[in-house]
């Protein structure tokens, strides 16, 4: 008899805006960190820890929690040649998984074209947010994007279940027949009807929901929960994407840090117990990551733009645990004046794609780049 | 049913235009075909409120607030002279240069006003003009280009993204071309880029880049490029460019594919002829006959028979689509009308897959089907119909006002309303499958019986029902 497999699934947490990750994962076990933190710092009594010389921020206590558990990998310094300090170019790297030209498809795209090449599954990727983040884009791949997943769909705004029903069944009909002359409208009536599809699979999630977990109510606890009703749903999504910020805490950051990182960290943490009641801890990846960490130095009450972060990835089947070395704060060391990076962001995408999602690493990733150890290479029976 | 002098008039605005309002096609259809396309490509002086008045009502405009894509929509929206902004969105798509790499709105603003300049001049000075703007230099890395040690890139995109297109020049003629543009720097550079690291000087935003020669490190030697020698500089090197056929022809085919029918994207050209190649012929013949006159181009292009018999072969693009939508619905166009929330609507555009001063790489972005994926279309059918299903819009207002006077007697059939509402909105030829997906609305009894024939009152929550329906039609995406 052949055990069914379950379908993994991945989950993505941008911090938009670029996470102070010296205050994140933070080294108080070294004095420099005092040295260079005057005032944008934790002091030690306060940071959870991890070792003698790292501890997390007392606002990731839920992660905390999940890392006693072990089903916490942090990866440290984690970045790319050449760093670049600005959000957009750098988001549009992660995004890519090109550092030096400009890509053309997402990381996440590319993945999906590979697990459905035909594109046949109209919700295989969701983002919950506006819009379409690049990670997600490749030709020929649909992709939902969610910003209220109980109105998602065409004409939101239509009051009364009726009306609704009633315009929704005369686009059908205007983008459903076949206009048999002509390719570009036959395609655009395809494509309407796909999302006419997608949007009804998606709105049935919620209704089949039940949970113990309550999420708190910001945006990042709302789209956690979001994506707990789709995943539970089993409707097919494969892949998950969501963010939380804005983390550009160029003043008062320790107010907006911790804030941020609170509403964060307890999303993930309900996120995590939420799949362990469905039984799905094992099913589920949740990779957590931010364009590029911040200045070492702080500027009075906040930090500038800098490079070098940290990234995390938990689930149930994570050999949890502290990946990479933490970046040196001597001066010599720095790359000016930021935490030199010392793991490329791109090893993590090829550790997810080879060893989660069973896809070509090369493709993902676009290239060749060392995996990491924090999950177990699958076993092919 | 609509005359077709009505109907040439709506497909030569949605094309060198943002589409027409009703009132804009009443004074339109005054003039003749030839005076409009005139009047499209001479300009009067813009009656616009000059730019620092507008940024002290609204300094989030201004560039050194991000305000670049809201402004640029601003002034789509509310110009007499569409094609200027046409124009410049034109050579946005073709010279695309995205703010991602530069973080420098200020200097991509002032790419965008060469554009609206020289943008229907003569090719050779526009591509000088390109060929010494600090956001191009930048965004393609031509301040490393020495002497010493050449830096192609923008050598290899001039030739392939910007003039001639690949299959007609040898890797040699790239290395060639890139010395010549050796020392087209930009000034300051070391100052500059250290400022650009300190990326935290708000609140007065970052300094803007200027084009400097630098003789120091321009390379004089002879060169050989595409069969001329010579110790060729920069300019030398353009006029060669811009006596090929080849550029021609891709400029030609640029022109077509954005102004009369959507082409295979450009990376396929050189396998794949072009749709229509006798128009592509009458275009080259015009750009030589002309000098290389961009705007004589667009008067061929504009009066040509292939031209007028293009209608709905295009899928509007993200930006034609909301500010047409705009346009219609009478928000943001004039100074008094705009407010903060311009850029959550702007921002639409981007959800759909067209972020202006942020294309997704050097080729610009891929348009035609390209633009229409399932997660877009939910955009752009939501956006449409929201806007325009809106009664508290000033131009949604007027249009229920010309409808009611169009249709002056109480009760019409639905086929008249249908018909009087696809107008409004620019949809002359409204397909049976429309009309039926409408007439599903109004289930009652008699619509199954008497279909378009039945009668129905004529009340403002029915006809904005069709005109919603008008904007989410697949007839809406199309041009």
């Amino acid at each position: 008899m052949v055990a069914e497999v379950k379908p993994r699934s991945l989950v993505i947490v941008q911090l938009s805006g670029g996470n102070d990750a010296l205050n994140t994962v933070i080294p108080y076990g070294d004095g420099l960190y005092y040295d260079w933190r005057k005032e944008v710092r934790i002091e030690q009594d306060r940071v959870l820890k991890i070792n003698n010389h790292l501890g997390f921020n007392p606002a990731l206590r839920s992660i905390k929690n999940l890392w006693d558990n072990e089903k916490v990998a942090v990866i440290n310094g984690v970045g790319y040649p050449e760093p670049n300090r600005s959000h957009f170019r750098s988001i549009d790297i992660w995004n890519t998984g090109e550092s030096v030209g400009i890509g053309e498809s997402g990381w996440l795209g590319r993945a999906l074209r590979e697990i459905d090449p035909n594109g046949e599954n109209p919700i295989a990727g969701v983002n919950f947010g506006k819009g379409l983040p690049r990670a997600l884009s490749c030709k020929g791949v649909p992709v939902a994007s969610v910003s209220d997943l109980e109105n998602y769909g065409l004409f939101p705004d239509i009051q009364g279940e009726r009306s609704r029903d009633l315009a929704l069944s005369a686009f059908s009909q205007i983008y459903g027949s076949a206009m048999a002359h002509d390719n570009v409208a036959q395609f655009i009536g395809q494509t309407g009807i796909d999302a006419l599809k997608g949007a009804d699979i998606l709105r049935t999630a919620p209704a089949q929901y039940s949970s113990a977990v309550e999420y708190a109510n910001n945006p990042i606890a709302q789209s956690m929960k979001s994506i707990a009703q789709v995943l539970t749903a089993d409707i097919g999504t494969r892949v998950f994407y969501t963010q939380h910020g804005s983390f550009d805490t160029h003043a008062a950051e320790l107010d907006t840090h911790t804030k941020l990182w609170t509403e964060t960290s307890d999303a993930i943490g309900d996120f995590m117990e939420d799949m362990k009641e469905h039984n799905l801890e094992d099913d589920v990846l949740v990779l957590v990551w931010s364009e590029f960490g911040r200045r070492i130095k702080d500027n009075s009450a906040g930090t500038d733009h800098g490079s070098g972060g940290t990234a995390f990835v938990i689930g149930g089947t994570v050999n949890g645990g502290l990946y990479g070395d933490y970046p040196s704060l001597k001066e010599t060391d720095q790359l000016e004046g930021d935490l030199h990076f010392n793991n490329d962001f791109r090893s993590i995408y090829s550790t997810i794609a080879e060893r989660w999602l069973g896809v070509d690493p090369s493709i993902v990733s676009n290239g060749y780049f060392e995996q990491h150890e924090f999950i177990s290479p699958l076993a092919y029976n | 049913m609509v005359s077709t002098s009505t109907e040439l008039i709506i497909h030569l605005m949605n094309r060198a235009g943002f589409g027409i309002t009703p009132d804009e096609l009443d004074a339109c259809s005054l003039m003749t075909y030839e005076d409009l396309v005139e009047n499209l490509l001479n300009p009067s002086e813009s009656a616009h409120i000059s730019d620092d008045i507008l940024f002290r009502d609204h300094v989030d405009l201004h560039a050194s607030r991000s305000g670049v894509p809201a402004y640029w929509a601003y002034r789509m929206i509310s110009t007499q002279s569409p094609l200027e902004e046409k124009m410049s969105l034109f050579w946005h798509g073709i010279f695309a240069t995205g703010n991602s790499k530069l973080n420098n709105l200020r200097t991509l603003l002032n790419q965008i006003e060469m554009f609206r300049r020289s943008g229907t001049g003569k090719f050779d000075d526009l591509l000088i003009k390109l060929s010494q703007d600090p956001a191009m230099l930048i965004w393609l890395d031509n301040q490393d280009n020495l002497n010493e040690s050449i830096n192609e890139n923008y050598g290899r995109e001039i030739l392939e993204l910007f003039s001639m297109g690949v299959g007609n020049y040898t890797e040699d003629d790239i290395k060639e071309c890139a010395r010549a543009f050796t020392g087209w720097s930009v000034a300051n550079s070391e100052y500059m880029s250290l400022m650009a690291q300190k990326d935290s000087i708000w609140p007065y935003g970052r300094i803007v880049w200027h084009y400097d020669f630098k003789p120091g490190i321009h390379d004089v030697d002879n060169k050989e490029f595409l069969g001329e020698a010579g110790p060729f500089n920069g300019d030398d090197v353009i006029r060669i460019i811009c006596n090929q056929e080849a550029t021609a022809r891709f400029i030609a085919r640029h022109m077509y594919n954005f102004f009369v029918a959507d082409e295979v994207p450009v990376p396929q050209w050189k396998d794949t002829p072009p749709k229509d190649p006798a128009a592509i012929d009458t275009l080259v013949e015009a750009y030589f006959k002309y000098e290389h006159d961009i705007k004589s181009v667009l008067r061929v292009l504009l009066t040509s028979d292939f031209f007028k018999e293009s209608r709905y072969q295009k899928i509007k693009s993200p930006v034609e689509l909301v500010i047409g939508t705009l346009r219609l619905s009478g928000e943001y166009n004039d100074d008094s009308k705009v407010d903060s929330s311009i850029f959550g609507v702007i921002a639409e555009s981007d959800y759909m897959g067209q972020a202006l001063c942020n294309p997704p790489s050097v080729e610009g972005w891929h348009t035609g089907e390209e633009w229409i994926s399932s997660g877009a279309l939910v955009d752009r059918v939501n956006f449409a119909s929201q806007h325009i299903g809106n009664p508290d819009n000033d131009g949604v207002k007027h249009i229920l006002n010309r409808i009611h006077a169009d249709l002056k007697n109480d009760t019409h059939t639905i086929g008249e309303l249908i018909e009087s509402c696809g107008n409004s909105v620019g949809i002359t030829r409204i397909s049976g499958d429309t009309a039926d997906g409408v007439l599903d609305l109004f289930t009652q009894e008699e619509v199954q019986t008497n279909g378009q024939d039945t009668d129905i009152a004529i009340e403002d929550g029915t006809i904005l029902r069709v005109l919603e329906f008008m904007v989410s039609s697949r007839e809406y995406q199309l041009c």
